[in-house]
């Protein structure tokens, strides 16, 4: 009886031994997965709070996580007011337009457009509609241009060097060219786009178009020769076999490029939106500059953040469509 | 005797130009090969076993000489000569099913209806015992598990001349004996010439009608030819005691390891070596840092 007692014993301190062990492995990794950058974060606002007392401007005090806080709900509030403004102004509107119609049934009722000034919210829209058409434009020209290169040795060494040229210029440098040449050729008398819009669209097209030039070219020629090789004894026709063999070979390459292409067209587009005027969240950076109020600064830094947080998601989402669309699962997670 | 057999190949020497001057790999190769055959090549590593091959696929052209399959002149690569590589080549973004499918559907386009199509490369598939991971991507499956895709969807081309470049030197011993029978069985159905690489002496004498042993580059050729007139179908356990399979290894071990040892001259020799050391060292330097 006692031997039975103390082998149960045995058997549950075992277990309970081996439960306490994968307790323990477990917060130990739930530890490293959230606790090291939670701490990181923590340690970061910390060193960002106790810094930014010490840095005094002529615009007060640089600021901390607390005004950030503080500026993030003023806008939102701001916002939120702009929207209210707005739909007082439309509902005016339709009453004004409403009395006069019942007093004169042959009045034509005049529906004017809001002109409010654009909140930080909306600068994010434009923002992220100009730099996707950017980058789509950019993907439009590069993808297939990046092909025929890849394709055609003579081709690449043709173009290799004006590749090069262009590559390393500043959106900055071209961004007169292209809102002159904008100003000069789209000359409608109803546009459908804002000039300032296309602006910073080819702008944003022309410097980030490269990256996914070069890796999709790169992707083309560097086929592996074994399958090369199994496309030759199949004598794929041409077509057959860039369908088949080249562009599934090269979509690795396709999507690490346009990752990098996004990362640049979104950098480039703030860049530009700053100098060119154009609106948008660079334009924001720059009224909020040139506004210096005490609250400026707070409000860049939210910005600043967004920016950043925009940027990170861009990033995540080419990382999804890159695992739904691309055969080679280990795509780096950087 | 008809004057043109199945596939022949004359005076084939090769040249490939390196920065030194153009280095000669092969050099009067004549071979021909019957109907049906199925032929090993053998030879030390470097010999130029798999130029021979590729020169056969179509893949490498001959600087002079040629190679005749049914009295036309090689001059491309085709499905009437199926490869199977040495590193399995399957596309990485296909399932096992859609790689045969490539071959399937560009071989028999216009011939096979769509439920032929599917019949075939299932048929093709369960010869090599596939059927289980047909849906399957090639980095799902095992090395071994690939090369039998691969010879899958060379077999499902119903080619002429089947080429194999060390087909099974990736596989475990049980599945190679497995596919070593499968292959025996399928040649006989088919009676395809094949014509294949190996290092394995035992595998070249099961196999084969005749094995061509080929002598060491630079400038290699074929050095002997053994007839291995062993009946068929062949049993590998049976003929583990057999006197004349017996003696059919003992004569190609004496071809590789007496008449064709490796011997280098001076420069040969130190160019090689270098290869060796530096593969050493690699090894040797992880084990000390």
């Amino acid at each position: 009886m006692s031997s039975i007692r103390m082998t149960l014993a045995g058997v549950s301190s075992i277990a309970g031994v081996k439960s306490n062990d994968t307790m323990s492995s477990w917060l130990k990794r739930s530890a490293r997965a959230l606790g090291l950058p939670l701490l990181g974060l923590v340690v970061f606002l910390m060193i960002w709070q106790a810094g930014a007392k010490q840095i005094h401007t002529s615009l007060g005090e640089f600021p901390g996580p607390s005004q950030v806080y503080q500026q993030t709900l003023s806008l939102i509030a701001d916002h939120n007011a702009e929207r209210a403004r707005e739909s007082d102004f439309y509902d005016r509107q339709e009453k004004r337009n409403a009395e006069r119609i019942a007093k004169d049934p042959s009045y034509e009722a005049k529906i004017r457009e809001y002109t409010g000034k654009p909140t930080f919210f909306d600068q994010i829209g434009t923002s992220l509609v100009t730099v996707l058409a950017g980058f789509f434009i950019a993907g439009l020209i590069a993808i297939p241009l990046g092909i025929c290169i890849g394709l055609n040795g003579a081709l690449y060494s043709a173009l290799n060097p004006i590749i090069q040229l262009f590559k390393p210029v500043s959106p900055l440098a071209w961004l007169p060219l292209v809102t002159m040449v904008v100003s000069a050729v789209y000359v409608t008398p109803d546009p459908l786009f804002a000039k300032s819009f296309l602006t910073s669209l080819f702008t944003v097209s022309l410097c980030c178009l490269w990256p996914t030039l070069i890796n999709t070219a790169v992707g083309v020629s560097a086929v592996s020769p074994d399958l090369q090789n199994v496309s030759k004894v199949l004598r794929l026709s041409w077509g057959t076999h860039v369908v088949k063999i080249v562009l599934p070979s090269s979509v690795p390459m396709i999507f690490t490029g346009l990752r990098l292409s996004l990362g640049i067209a979104w950098m480039v587009l703030i860049a530009a939106e700053m100098l060119a005027q154009n609106p948008g969240l660079g334009k924001f950076v720059w009224d909020e500059f040139q506004n210096g109020s005490s609250d400026s600064l707070g409000r860049i830094m939210v910005a600043v953040l967004v920016i950043g947080l925009i940027g990170f998601l861009l990033d995540r989402i080419m990382l999804l469509l890159q695992r739904a669309f691309s055969w080679d699962k280990k795509a780096i997670t950087r | 005797m008809s004057l043109s057999k199945h596939l022949e190949l004359t005076g084939v020497s090769i040249e490939f130009p390196t920065p030194k001057g153009p280095f000669k790999a092969l050099d009067n190769v004549n071979l021909k090969i019957e109907k049906g055959e199925f032929v090993s090549l053998i030879g030390h590593s470097g010999c130029g076993k798999s130029t021979v091959l590729n020169i056969v696929a179509g893949l490498h052209k001959a600087t002079t000489g040629g190679v005749v399959l049914e009295g036309k002149e090689v001059d491309e690569p085709g499905p009437e000569r199926a490869v199977v590589f040495q590193n399995h080549s399957l596309l990485p973004w296909l399932s096992a099913y859609e790689n045969v499918e490539l071959a399937v559907k560009q071989v028999f386009k216009g011939q096979k209806s769509r439920a032929e199509m599917k019949s075939w490369i299932e048929h093709n598939l369960e010869l090599v015992h596939m059927t289980h991971a047909m849906h399957k991507r090639p980095d799902e499956i095992s090395g071994g598990m690939k090369q039998r895709v691969g010879i899958a969807r060379a077999l499902a081309m119903e080619p002429q001349v089947l080429l194999m470049d060390e087909p099974f030197g990736a596989l475990d011993a049980l599945t190679r004996a497995h596919l070593q029978d499968s292959l025996m069985e399928i040649q006989k159905d088919l009676n395809n010439t094949v014509i294949m690489i190996t290092h394995d002496v035992d595998e070249a004498v099961l196999l084969s009608d005749r094995i061509v042993m080929m002598t060491n580059g630079p400038a290699a050729t074929v050095g002997e030819i053994l007839k291995v007139e062993l009946p068929r179908p062949r049993d590998r356990i049976a003929l583990a005691d057999d006197p004349q399979y017996n003696h059919y290894r003992h004569e190609v071990l004496s071809f590789l390891y007496e008449k064709q040892r490796k011997v280098e001259d001076i420069d040969q020799h130190r160019t090689v070596k270098k290869v060796e050391e530096a593969a050493v060292e690699l090894p040797k330097k992880r084990a000390h840092g």
